[in-house]
C-alpha cells in the first residue's frame, strides 16, 4: 500500500502538540493533587507592596506637571554642561567662555519664565 | 510494608520503599532545597540576613538564595527586625499574597517577642500574634549562623512532613484558612490586637489571662 506522501507532516505535528502539552498536562495534574488553588481577595489583590490599592490604576495625571518636567530639565542639562566646563575652566578662551554665558543666559531665561508664571509655588 | 521486614532488610543492603513514600520524599526534597525568602527586612535583622546571603556566609549553600522582590514568588517569608504595629498589617498582607506552601521564620528577639522595644507603644509584641510562624530564632541580632541553624531547623521540618494524614503541609489541609485576617489600624492598638487563631494565649503563672 502507498503511504500518504504528507502523512510524516501529520505525524510530526502530532509529536511536537504532544511534547508541549504533555508537560503542561503534568504540571496540571500535579498541581490539583498536590497544590490546590487557594484564591482570595487579598492574594489576587493587584499591589505587591503590602499597601492596600486605593484606587483604579489607570486614572489620569494632571497635565500641569509637563512644567515640572520642564525645569527639571532646565537643571539637569545646566549640570551636565557645567561640570566639563568647571573642569576645562583655565584653558579655555574668551569666546569659549562668552558661549558659555550664554547658554547659561537661555537656561536663566527660562527658569525666570517659569518663577514668573508662579509654577514654583506649590499649590 | 512491615516496618521490621524492612529493618532487616535494610542491614542486608537492601532497601524497599513504597510509591507513596517514594512521592513523599521527592516533594519534601524538592520543597525543602528551594525555599525562595521573600526579600525584606524590617529593621538591623536585615544585615545579618543579607550578611547571610553573601558569599561569607552563603545561603545559597541551602538553596535559599533566591531573594524574590515580588510575594507571588516567594515560599518563605523572614521577618527579620521590629515589626512596627504601622507595619504589622503590610506584613500579613505580603504573607497573605505568598502562594501556597509558605512558611515564615521570625528572625531576631523583635520579630519573635518586641525585644528590646516591648513595653514601645508603637512595638507588636511578636509578629507570632499574626502569623504562623514556624522558627523562631531568638537573639538580638542572631548571628549568620543562627539564620542558618533557624533554615535547616525548618528543612527538617519540611522533611517530617507528609502528604496524607494529620502532618500535612498547611496548603493541603482543607481547614486551615486562605488568608489571615488583616488587623486595622485602630484608636489605640491594632484592631484585633493578635489573631486568636494563632495566637490562643496561654494562662500565666497567676492565673491571669491577658
Amino acid at each position: 500500500m502507498q503511504e500518504h506522501p504528507y502523512l510524516f507532516l501529520a505525524v510530526l505535528a502530532a509529536a511536537g502538540v504532544a511534547f508541549c502539552v504533555g508537560p503542561l498536562a503534568l504540571a496540571r495534574l500535579w498541581t490539583m493533587l498536590f497544590s490546590p488553588a487557594r484564591p482570595g481577595p487579598v492574594k489576587n489583590a493587584t499591589y505587591e507592596c503590602g499597601l492596600e490599592p486605593q484606587s483604579d490604576p489607570w486614572r489620569r495625571f494632571h497635565a500641569g506637571y509637563y512644567v515640572y518636567a520642564i525645569i527639571f530639565l532646565v537643571f539637569d542639562v545646566e549640570a551636565v554642561f557645567l561640570l566639563p566646563f568647571a573642569v576645562a575652566f583655565g584653558g579655555l578662551s574668551v569666546g569659549a567662555f562668552l558661549a558659555m554665558m550664554g547658554f547659561l543666559l537661555l537656561l536663566v531665561e527660562g527658569l525666570v519664565w517659569a518663577w514668573r508664571k508662579g509654577v514654583l509655588q506649590w499649590r | 510494608m512491615d516496618p521490621g521486614l524492612q529493618n532487616e532488610l535494610s542491614k542486608r543492603g537492601i532497601f524497599t520503599t513504597t510509591w507513596q513514600e517514594l512521592l513523599r520524599f521527592g516533594y519534601n526534597w524538592g520543597r525543602k532545597n528551594s525555599l525562595w525568602p521573600l526579600n525584606f527586612g524590617l529593621a538591623c535583622c536585615a544585615i545579618e540576613m543579607i550578611a547571610a546571603s553573601m558569599a561569607r556566609f552563603d545561603i545559597a549553600r541551602f538553596g535559599a538564595e533566591v531573594f524574590r522582590p515580588s510575594p507571588r514568588q516567594a515560599d518563605l517569608m523572614i521577618v527579620a527586625g521590629t515589626v512596627t504595629k504601622k507595619m504589622a498589617p503590610l506584613v500579613v498582607r505580603l504573607y497573605n499574597q505568598m502562594p501556597e506552601p509558605k512558611y515564615v521564620i521570625a528572625m531576631g528577639a523583635c520579630a519573635i517577642s518586641g525585644g528590646p522595644f516591648k513595653q514601645g507603644y508603637n512595638v507588636l509584641k511578636g509578629i507570632d500574634r499574626f502569623l504562623p510562624v514556624d522558627v523562631h530564632i531568638p537573639g538580638c541580632p542572631p548571628r549568620p549562623e543562627a539564620l542558618l541553624h533557624g533554615l535547616i531547623t525548618l528543612q527538617k521540618l519540611i522533611e517530617a512532613q507528609e502528604i496524607h494524614g494529620p502532618n500535612k503541609p498547611r496548603h493541603l489541609q482543607e481547614t486551615a484558612p486562605n488568608e489571615y485576617p488583616i488587623p486595622r489600624y485602630g484608636r489605640f492598638d491594632l484592631d484585633p490586637p493578635k489573631n486568636p487563631e494563632v495566637w490562643p494565649g496561654r494562662p500565666l503563672p497567676r492565673g491571669e489571662n491577658k
